[in-house]
């Protein structure tokens, strides 16, 4: 088991390697002389040369991949203009407002789609199963930022259930101290049911825009695959053998449909992370998303590498742990190993 | 597929076409939305090509009606805080968000279907390399990475297409990759070879046109897909400038105005793209049932 995560774990360095020459190769195509960009509009040819000097863009390529790579490994992931801070210290402070609302988002997602998907296939050609192929044909159909807006004029403008769509608490509530950087455990931590619930109904229109775009190919998956599972043999000699239906579905049918589900979830994970960014910018929530985007306005561009790479490793980490609960959950691929 | 009358397609050619149409109709019948998605897909065309003539307006002319005012006679869809008439811009868009995800779409279908079509066939260092770029790509959150895109090569509307391109190469890629290596050893194409065609010859003549079924579900799957980031980027800020007339903008333009109760500015454009998003994947599922049914979900 051990060497089998070992060896999923090898297996995803060229991913990594190349999301780094990836990213490198992005921060060397900014627009113009990025030289002369840092130096500002009013430097001197002597303040240009020492820039590129200082930047170590008078070297070779392979010389400033060199470079890249070791001011990544200290921590040295450029400054934000806009800020003055290293992009990486902001990108730490917001990671957490963004993974909580992308988890929650995926958690509904799955709370939803699955059980549809399992219902849809139990009964092709009901209206469960026209209503699941609706949803999914429409679910990949929304543009997150348009729902997301929706949401918010129906709950906030019309009926005045949600909160005002700003931000990840109200302006009266102060946050939870800081433990997981997560509003909704640290709130609970400290016990403060108030601020529990002003988290919860600040997360709530955002969480439902991003699950309402990923519980498209989950429930598909879900539906397809255990379609599949169900017409197999062992099924049928499952119920021949007056096993109880609920044993058959779920023991027999539900463990080995969600294999193909699992690997599904990469997909997902690569809608959800560039949707969150959409979500953020409607909801003004504090994330990364929306500092990029902040960055991106004002050409500010050490803030948007930062970020672009820094989703990228927490993509390719997602990846990885699929992979792992994938040799968790399938014996023949352990075997393999 | 190509014709709607049953009557002209049966004396043109009896059994094949008859059985097209059959089986045309079949897929429509099971799922009626086929035929509601074709017809809006003609609609999107010709409000594409004909969409300045079309429009009651001039898109870019402010005070045509009263500023914010709501959808009425005299402005359908009601006007912007610059008195823009919105059912006009809405309608000027469609041909450049329109043109936008049919240029990256075409350009990843050619680069992406040529490379892998060569991977797949001569196999070696060129398999390796493209396949690696394409598994690098797959790595980044897709619309993350066209964000980096044109954040490094400048925010212009022809690097929009490039980054869309560029997220969608790796499934035209990997789809051509398989099909040409599956068919590679197969009895027809060794008769082309050892009828003394090139290399080449057999694989242009002979294995790029039964590629293509499968590569063409793929556009059709992928359309709605590439109008959606290509929205989705514009509505961040990239790409196309105020005061151009653009889907995503447009509800960009409007999102700070629905807090206060106005939201005919941003639903109209929102509502239109999602039509279109939803019509372009109904029209490939529907392709898709119709070419290649092993692979319908």
């Amino acid at each position: 088991m051990f060497q089998a995560i070992i060896k999923r774990l090898v297996g995803a360095l060229p991913a990594l390697f190349g999301v780094i020459v990836v990213t490198f190769i992005l921060t060397r195509a900014l627009p113009g002389d990025p030289a002369a960009y840092f130096a500002g509009p009013a430097g001197s040819q002597e303040a240009i040369e020492e820039v590129r000097a200082k930047l170590g863009l008078d070297r070779s390529l392979p010389e400033q991949f060199v470079l890249y790579l070791r001011d990544l490994a200290r921590g040295d992931w450029g400054y934000s203009l806009t800020t003055g801070q290293p992009v990486l210290t902001e990108l730490a402070e917001r990671l957490p407002a963004s993974l909580e609302l992308t988890l929650v988002g995926l958690v509904l997602a799955v709370i939803i789609a699955i059980p549809l998907g399992v219902l849809a296939a139990t009964r092709p050609g009901s209206w469960i199963d026209h209503l699941c192929r609706g949803i999914t044909t429409a679910g990949v159909s929304l543009p997150t930022f348009f729902t997301g807006l929706l949401l918010a004029y129906v709950f906030y403008f019309l009926l005045g259930w949600a909160p005002s769509p700003l931000g990840r608490l109200d302006p009266y509530t102060t946050a939870p101290d800081f433990v997981t950087g997560f509003y909704l455990i640290d709130s609970l931590l400290a016990g403060d049911g108030e601020t529990f619930v002003a988290a919860a109904s600040q997360l709530a229109l955002p969480a439902i825009t991003l699950a309402l775009f990923v519980l498209a190919p989950l429930a598909r998956m879900t539906r397809a695959s255990m379609l599949g599972v169900l017409s197999a043999d062992f099924i049928r000699t499952a119920r021949a053998s007056g096993l109880h239906p609920f044993k058959v579905l779920f023991t027999y049918a539900f463990r080995n449909a969600l294999l193909p589900v699992l690997t599904t979830l990469g997909m997902v994970f690569s809608f959800l992370l560039g949707s969150n960014v959409l979500v953020e910018k409607v909801f003004a929530w504090p994330g990364i998303g929306s500092f990029a985007i902040e960055a991106l306005v004002a050409s500010d561009y050490a803030p948007v590498q930062g970020f672009v790479l820094a989703m990228a490793l927490l993509y390719v980490l997602l990846n990885l742990l699929i992979d792992v609960a994938y040799g968790l959950v399938d014996p023949r691929a352990r075997l393999e190993a | 597929m190509n014709t709607a009358n049953p009557a002209l397609a049966t004396r043109a050619a009896p059994g094949r076409l008859a059985r097209q149409w059959h089986t045309l109709r079949y897929v429509v019948g099971e799922n009626p939305l086929s035929a509601i998605s074709a017809g809006l897909f003609v609609g999107f065309v010709l409000l594409a090509l004909f969409g300045p003539w079309l429009a009651p307006h001039d898109p870019l002319a402010s005070h045509v009606g009263e500023p914010l005012s709501p959808p009425s006679m005299a402005h359908w869809f009601g006007t912007d805080a610059l008195g823009r008439d919105i059912l006009s811009r809405v309608i000027i868009a469609t041909r450049l968000d329109l043109g936008i995800a049919v240029a990256a779409v075409a350009l990843s279908f050619v680069i992406g279907g040529l490379m892998g079509a060569f991977a797949g066939y001569f196999g070696g260092w060129f398999d390796r390399v493209s396949t690696r770029v394409s598994d690098t790509i797959m790595a980044f959150p897709l619309f993350v990475l066209a964000m980096g895109i044109v954040a490094a090569l400048g925010n212009t509307v022809a690097n929009i297409v490039l980054a869309t391109a560029i997220i969608n190469l790796p499934f035209y890629l990997r789809v051509a990759r398989a099909e040409v290596r599956v068919r590679r050893e197969a009895g027809f194409v060794e008769a082309a070879r050892l009828a003394g065609n090139g290399e080449l010859r057999v694989l242009f003549y002979h294995l790029i046109p039964n590629v293509m079924p499968p590569m063409m579900v793929q556009i059709s799957l992928n359309m709605g897909w590439a109008i959606l980031n290509a929205a989705g980027l514009s509505f961040i800020g990239l790409g196309v400038r105020p005061p151009e007339a653009e889907w995503g903008i447009m509800v960009a333009e409007g999102a700070q105005y629905i807090v206060s109760g106005e939201w005919w500015i941003a639903l109209f454009p929102g509502l239109v793209l999602m039509l279109a998003v939803f019509c372009f994947n109904l029209l490939g599922d529907s392709l898709r049932d119709l070419i290649d049914p092993r692979r319908r979900t």
